[in-house]
């Protein structure tokens, strides 16, 4: 079967990619202007709150109290802000399945409007911390060297180097920071969650906050300069490397040459 | 002729007529050296000593062993503008700025690596076969020296960088040089020219790793090898070597063009793994500055097994007559790996002295047949590999979702607990392998093949083992434990130093506990002869029952059932 010679004409290619562009693009700024208008939605309507409230006491009230005043094993949220409860529930941290050393992340359970609602639910019980606008989080401007100082002074202890998370007492551990997003990032500065310290914005100002999220950023994106980087776990990782890849290569060699001569 | 070969006699002859060295070099030439693959481990540590010195050399060249303040201006973007040493700010140049800096950085890394390594299971094989028992004491001892040097060496070598990792590596031996009792701060401030990270350590850390410990290991490598020379090498038990002959091939040309072609395939294998794999990433940890520290902060494996135990022990500190006691520091930084590089050195005199046994050894043990040594070897490992994982304990917690805390317990339990269970583990297997070396001299080697015989019942073939198999388990010869000793002599005096004698001859009975007999010459005529009869010529053993069946010659046809080989 012969095909025709020029079925498609040869800007075909082309075209595609533009509309393949625009349409990322456009898309991209929708998504983009839809989080700045929730980050920036601090002003939070009384029917949002309303609706907070409502999802608040079905899902929420039993540990944390009915009007956020807590009960005695767990916490109360009023003061907490909005920030806290944006970062717990997007990471899927809270609802807590079960209580334990550490409450770990799963998918979350709430849509972004939900978690908004219940934010501006918490956040109109008390003031706190509010979630950052884009503009906060904007670290384009930012020093990315001052990031890996401030880093290195304030997070790898527990965050590990290169930001791949590390133990803590009794089970208990910091996660790696390889897969988070800038804005739960800047929220758990802000919050403190778990065993992690408050860095507020008097202690530790935003600009930053910024140079430390252009770090991880570095972190997360920038390929290790020397080859494989075997997890970026320290010479423990190298030691087993070399036990048994290395060894394990030369000694292969050694009994082949060793054989050899028989 | 051909012009090289002209050239070449020429300028042996010009040599030989000066310094008459044809002689005894003709001689040395055709030394012959056993042949095994696992003789060839210490080559390993060798070559990758020698690709130490090579890349070491060319990093001289450009680090500068200086703790002066420079901003760092290089072409590693992530640390522009950062304050750090001249130690640190040389490294990034060599890593990113000099030609070929980085492969040679992690060449050299790399290759200290597998030197340790290479020298540990060096250590094991000549452990484990008794190569270390007379007339090579010495080297034994020359060769835990180099082993301790080389770790010492390794941590000079990491801490040089003065990247935050090795910073606090430096910390914590600072602070081990402190826990001495009494003089301890004297010391850490002479040895740091004042208080902790001060300018000093780091250009005397770097005399110490390029000059003080290489001419040491050099010298000491050249003692290890020309032992090894001038005692012969040992050689594996098997047909026609004995104690007073060494079978082989010459060190010309066979050992020279295979121990040049090795040394290129480790050099080759070494920088392989550099080119792929990076190695102490010190642009990643940043310089050093006192107050930062990194989760998981290990030192090199070959120390982590110190580490470990530092994790491990209790903090326990005394105050007492005006000064700080640190146990929790001393005992397990300088206390515990003291004893064990001592009873490591010391450890070829206390099996001699336990044995009795003084004679020259030219062919080497098996390990089964010196069961308790090769359970104090076994146990040494389980020990080093328990105070070894625990220095990684943070990244296990991490890993395996268990609680540090645990893992400590874990350690402090399992340091006493489980080498003593690999030991009589390990101890168990060697008497099973014992037992069945004599088995197969007794009764052969069992084919897996089952014949079932004219009245229906079923036997498997035992076939006599080969003579090199026959020569290997025989080269073992039957010793007997040390005697008690008499309390007194027959005129009633008490013999001298007893007490002593008789923890000796308690020990040697011990080493000889539960061993296998060898079978005397007329056990093994006999069994063969039996053999040579043919299946089932008076009784099969099976089991606690014995059967007993009649005799089948050649001539009666038997029924093979099932064939499957069985590789001893």
């Amino acid at each position: 079967m012969t095909r025709a010679p020029r079925r498609r004409h040869p800007f075909a290619g082309v075209a595609v990619l533009l509309v393949g562009l625009v349409a990322t693009g456009t898309a991209f700024a929708a998504v983009n202007a839809g989080t700045s208008a929730q980050a920036s939605g601090a002003v939070a309507s009384q029917t949002q709150v309303e609706a907070g409230r409502q999802l608040y006491v079905e899902g929420c009230a039993s540990c944390h109290g009915i009007a956020g005043e807590g009960t005695e094993e767990y916490p109360s949220l009023i003061g907490t802000g909005a920030a806290a409860v944006d970062f717990q529930m997007q990471t899927g941290k809270m609802p807590a399945t079960s209580p334990g050393v550490q409450v770990i992340g799963k998918p979350r359970n709430y849509s972004d409007d939900e978690i908004a609602a219940i934010a501006a639910y918490v956040a109109s019980l008390g003031a706190g911390p509010a979630i950052p606008t884009a503009a906060e989080l904007d670290f384009a401007g930012a020093d990315l060297s001052e990031g890996g100082t401030l880093f290195r002074t304030n997070c790898m202890q527990c965050h590990n180097f290169a930001g791949k998370g590390g133990a803590l007492s009794d089970g208990a551990f910091a996660p790696s920071l390889m897969d988070v997003d800038s804005k739960i990032i800047w929220e758990a500065m802000l919050t403190g969650p778990q065993n992690m310290p408050i860095f507020s914005n008097e202690t530790l100002p935003p600009e930053s906050k910024q140079a430390i999220l252009k770090w991880i950023d570095h972190l997360q994106n920038d390929k290790d300069p020397g080859g494989l980087a075997l997890g970026s776990m320290g010479p423990v990782s190298e030691g087993v490397f070399v036990w048994i890849v290395g060894l394990g290569l030369v000694l292969a060699v050694t009994v082949w040459i060793g054989a050899k001569v028989r | 002729m051909s012009l090289t070969t002209k050239v070449g006699g020429a300028t042996i002859d010009y040599v030989d007529k000066r310094t008459g060295i044809l002689g005894p070099a003709k001689a040395n030439f055709r030394k012959l050296f056993p042949d095994h693959w696992s003789f060839m481990l210490g080559e390993i540590v060798l070559y990758s000593f020698i690709v130490l010195l090579l890349t070491g050399t060319y990093l001289t060249f450009f680090f500068k062993p200086s703790m002066a303040e420079v901003v760092y201006n290089g072409s590693y973007v992530p640390l522009k503008g950062i304050e750090m040493s001249e130690a640190y700010a040389s490294t990034l140049h060599i890593s990113f700025d000099v030609r070929g800096g980085l492969l040679i950085r992690q060449i050299h890394h790399w290759a200290a690596l597998f030197f340790v390594a290479a020298m540990i299971v060096h250590m094991f094989r000549v452990f484990f076969t008794g190569a270390f028992r007379r007339p090579r004491e010495l080297n034994w001892v020359v060769g835990g020296i180099m082993l301790m040097i080389g770790l010492l060496e390794g941590f000079a070598g990491y801490s040089l960088p003065d990247d935050l990792l090795s910073g606090v590596g430096v910390r914590i031996v600072s602070g081990i040089v402190e826990a001495i009792p009494i003089v301890g701060t004297y010391l850490m401030f002479f040895i740091w020219g004042g208080e902790f990270p001060g300018t000093d350590f780091i250009p005397r850390l770097f005399i110490v790793h390029v000059l003080l410990f290489p001419a040491i290991l050099l010298a000491l490598v050249g003692v290890h090898l020309v032992l090894i020379f001038y005692l012969k090498h040992t050689q594996y038990p098997g047909r026609g070597r004995t104690e007073d002959n060494v079978v082989g091939y010459p060190l010309f040309p066979i050992y020279t063009a295979k121990a040049g072609g090795f040394f290129f395939i480790v050099f080759g294998l070494i920088t392989l793994v550099s080119a792929v794999v990076t190695i102490n990433p010190v642009w990643a940890y940043g310089p050093y500055v006192p107050d930062q520290v990194t989760a998981d902060s290990q030192p090199d494996w070959y120390i982590g097994f110190l580490d470990g135990m530092l994790r491990a022990f209790p903090n326990w500190e005394w105050i007492l007559f005006g000064h700080t006691w640190s146990w929790n520091v001393f005992i397990p930084g300088l206390v515990m790996p003291g004893i064990l590089f001592t009873a490591l050195a010391l450890y070829p005199f206390f099996e001699s002295w336990i044995t009795g046994d003084k004679r020259e050894h030219h062919i080497l043990d098996r390990p089964r047949n010196a069961p308790v040594r090769t359970g104090i070897g076994v146990m040494a490992i389980t020990f080093f590999g328990i105070a070894t994982i625990n220095g990684a304990n943070d990244l296990l917690a991490v890993g395996f979702h268990l609680s540090i805390n645990q893992i400590t317990w874990f350690t402090r339990i399992g340091l006493f607990v489980a080498p003593p269970l690999a030991f009589v583990a390990t101890h168990r297997l060697c008497i099973g392998l014992q037992r069945r070396d004599r088995d197969k001299l007794l009764h052969g080697r069992e084919t897996g093949r089952i014949l079932r015989l004219p009245h229906g019942e079923f036997i498997e073939v035992h076939e006599p083992i080969t003579d090199t198999e026959k020569a290997v388990i025989l080269s073992h010869p039957q010793r007997r434990p040390l005697p008690m000793p008499a309390k007194t002599d027959e005129n009633g005096v008490r013999t001298p130093r007893y007490r002593w004698r008789w923890i000796q001859a308690k020990l040697s009975s011990f080493w000889y506990r539960d061993s296998v007999e060898t079978p005397s010459a007329a056990e093994i005529e006999a069994a063969e002869e039996h053999m040579r009869h043919g299946i089932g010529s008076e009784h099969e053993h099976r089991g606690d029952f014995e059967i007993s069946h009649h005799e089948i010659g050649e001539s009666e046809t038997v029924e093979a059932l099932t064939s499957r080989s069985e590789e001893d």
